[in-house]
């Protein structure tokens, strides 16, 4: 197996875009789905850092924690998904601005 | 440059402009496929690294699964009256900025660290992926993938008693 010619910092760059999109994704968009596919990205930065680093110690605890990371996203789509089709039901849009049953 | 290299770069660009798109589409649809594709890109940046069950795992988990659970909702609600809106919040601008500043933040914060990291030692992960994976999974992180399946079989219940018409 040669050894990996590229530096970790590379992989911390990649994760850190694709988090920063993630997280302008979450705070402008006002579609909920859209919404819960950036968190959806925001996990998968978070999975290719763990698994970077996993790398450069040569331990495979790091690869153990991004299952459990997917194991989380695949959990918080489910619900996350059922909130959105019962809310869909009840009031016919998909905008988070428009979520305001709690407020009077 | 070196096939490492190019490979790096290749699904690098690919995960971040098919975010940057996913981000900015009007319609649902095509930021869903964008997605995919940037967690296919990802599943590349995980062959990479030696994560040979991991990738095996986003495909089939997250491309497979999670994804075509989104694809589903989309199809089950309705995309006309919402393309037709403002697809961007009050405070777009406000927050964006906030954002970019976290980003750069981090950044600086890689940039004026750099060179702590060690270079990729020559610390092998072991050959057998799959094998050290699982075998850390069932002895050492036993109580972790328990709750883990606990926590699964509670989102299940939580999302049918979501979807149903009657509780």
């Amino acid at each position: 197996m040669p050894p990996a010619m590229i530096s970790p910092e590379h992989y911390l760059m990649l994760s850190l875009a694709l988090f920063t999109i993630g997280v302008i994704g979450v705070l402008t968009r006002r579609n909920v789905i859209i919404i819960l596919m950036s968190i959806e990205l925001i996990l998968n930065a978070v999975n290719i850092n763990l698994v970077a680093f996993s790398r450069l110690w040569g331990d495979v605890n790091g690869q153990v924690f991004a299952i459990f990371i997917i194991t989380d996203a695949a959990a918080e789509a489910a619900v996350g998904l059922g909130i959105i089709l019962a809310f869909f039901r009840n009031r016919e849009t998909l905008l988070a601005d428009e979520m305001d049953l709690l407020k009077w | 440059m070196t096939p490492d290299k190019f490979l790096f770069a290749f699904f690098s660009a690919l995960a971040v402009a098919s975010a940057v798109m996913m981000v900015t589409r009007r319609n649902i649809v095509h930021g869903a496929v964008y997605l995919i594709t940037t967690l296919l890109a990802t599943a590349g940046i995980f062959l990479q690294l030696d994560a040979e069950f991991l990738f095996v795992v986003q495909i089939i988990l997250y491309v497979g699964g999670i994804m075509v659970l989104f694809v589903f909702v989309i199809m089950l609600v309705n995309l006309d009256v919402s393309m037709r809106l403002v697809q961007f919040n009050h405070q777009r601008f406000v927050a964006g900025t906030l954002a970019l500043i976290l980003g750069a933040q981090v950044f600086l914060a890689f940039r004026l660290g750099r060179g702590v990291l060690p270079h990729p030692a020559q610390l092998a992960l072991s050959p057998k992926n799959t094998e050290a994976v699982g075998d850390a999974l069932f002895t050492h992180y036993m109580l972790p993938f328990e709750i883990a399946s606990i926590l699964l079989l509670v989102a299940m219940i939580g999302a049918v008693v979501m979807a149903k018409r009657r509780v």
